[in-house]
């Protein structure tokens, strides 16, 4: 059996002494996968890199998400995840916020987009704050969904991908890691010319030459 | 059971049945995987003349509250024939036996399905029978075991499923609906091929403890042959060449 491979839910990657992590279980000795992705094996530790799937929140991620409704002492946050992002009022207002005094809905409404870090993951659902450098409230740009299986795919090697895009387009690109992209760039040409190359990354599976198309797109017409 | 038509010859001196297969023939089985934008994952399937669309939703927020697991996650299945899926309109009112089906496909694939990773939600699944044409709670398992692999929820084992009867004194493979109305014993059964467990096992009519043994070992036989067409949908899908390993 070669090292990495594609697997299906129940296929079994790899049989004797090795160490199951991200979506494998171990069947006596026998690792088998629980997800359709792409397996891989590293010293005694196998992996599944999942192909589908909603985003599974990881602290210290950068997430873009839409207020969803707020009430006394938070605002609850889609994160295109199976919980919902729950941003607390104290992360605005401070640490002297009072539900008496302050209205949530004065700073952030239903149906605003933020940038967001994951801040904490408890047993309940995952906290988010918008503290800190670049977060908070995003006012302009175009926002494109791709699958959060596929942000791997965009950011790696460093994210070299998005600086061709970026160097090609001068658009900015923000990524969140839950498949939420922010595309911002003065020129309509320059962003429809991102926005394709982005949603070319979300549409196809696996495969090796993605940076040529890529490239295909953003010389076209130019 | 036991006849009801009498003319109709389920088996003849030949060994080929009312529409021309062997003993131990599947009927066609076709399966596509992610045919629905809006579903978190979606299958559809044709068992032959049982044509099957399964959705899943979630996991997700579960709708009544008090239904929600601190511990883990629920899964729940509504398995749906439309009214023009049968020859008289059905009437679309989940009748006992839509009931009873959703709840048999729901134990045959809690096992394979990893709950505990998502406490307090569900997971939905929504199947409907468009065209039902005999076995069709084994189609629809195998259709739902692809939905919600395609949803990308974390599963142990595929579940595949096939059935195994009894129709004119032999021992019979993948029962269509003229052999469900005039045969003798049906024996519909669920199994995860790689853990080697069953998750399903029905039977409707007699037969003896030989008989049980060799319908057991047909069934898992006709699972495994469905478990091969499931894998090649997914492949198809997701690995676009198809044949990567």
């Amino acid at each position: 059996m070669s090292q990495d491979q594609f697997v299906l839910p129940g296929d079994i990657i790899v049989t004797g002494d090795y160490q199951p992590e991200q979506n494998v279980i171990l069947d006596g000795d026998r690792l088998m996968s629980t997800a359709i992705g792409f397996s891989e094996i590293k010293d005694d530790l196998v992996t599944v890199t999942p192909l589908t799937g909603l985003y599974i929140p990881k602290t210290d991620d950068l997430v873009v998400g839409k207020i969803v409704s707020h009430n006394a002492l938070s605002w609850e946050v889609n994160i295109n995840s199976y919980y919902p992002g729950i941003l607390t009022a104290s992360d605005i207002f401070g640490k002297d916020y009072s539900p008496s005094r302050d209205d949530l809905s004065l700073k952030l409404n239903t149906g605003d987009i933020v940038l967001a870090r994951i801040a904490n993951l408890g047993s309940r659902d995952p906290l988010i704050t918008i503290t800190g450098e670049n977060l908070g409230k995003i006012d302009s740009g175009e926002l494109v969904k791709i699958s959060p299986a596929k942000i791997p795919r965009l950011t790696e090697k460093n994210g070299s991908m998005i600086q061709t895009i970026e160097e090609s387009t001068n658009a900015t690109i923000t990524v969140g890691q839950n498949g939420l992209i922010i595309l911002k760039c003065d020129n309509s040409a320059g962003l429809k010319k991102a926005i394709a190359s982005v949603k070319m990354i979300g549409m196809i599976q696996y495969e090796v030459n993605i940076e040529d198309k890529i490239q295909n797109i953003l010389d076209e017409s130019n | 059971m036991g006849g009801r038509e009498a003319n109709v010859v389920l088996l003849d001196e030949n060994g080929i049945r009312s529409d021309g297969r062997k003993v131990n023939e599947t009927r066609k089985v076709t399966i596509k995987a992610g045919v629905l934008k809006n579903a978190g994952g979606s299958a559809y399937i044709e068992f032959g003349g049982n044509k099957i669309l399964a959705g899943v939703f979630g996991p997700r927020d579960v709708h009544p509250k008090h239904m929600s697991n601190p511990d883990t996650g629920i899964l729940r299945v509504r398995y749906h024939m439309e009214p023009f899926s049968v020859d008289e309109r059905k009437k679309p009112a989940p009748s006992r036996r839509e009931i009873e089906i959703s709840k048999v496909i729901t134990e045959a694939l809690t096992p394979a399905v990893i709950l505990e990773k998502f406490p307090r939600t569900a997971i939905d699944v929504y199947l409907e029978v468009l065209q039902a044409d005999g076995g069709t709670r084994c189609a629809a398992l195998a259709a739902a075991s692809v939905a919600l692999a395609d949803a990308g929820i974390p599963m142990r084992d595929l579940v595949s499923a096939c059935a195994a009867g009894k129709a004119a004194d032999a021992i019979i493979l993948d029962v269509n609906n003229e052999e469900d109305q005039a045969g003798q014993a049906d024996m519909p059964i669920g199994y995860m091929p790689n853990l080697g467990k069953i998750t399903l096992l029905q039977l409707d009519g007699v037969l003896t403890t030989d008989e049980f043994k060799k319908c057991i070992e047909l069934g898992l036989e006709g699972c495994k042959q469905v478990y091969e067409i499931q894998k090649s949908a997914l492949r198809e899908k997701y690995f676009s060449s198809g044949d990567n390993n």
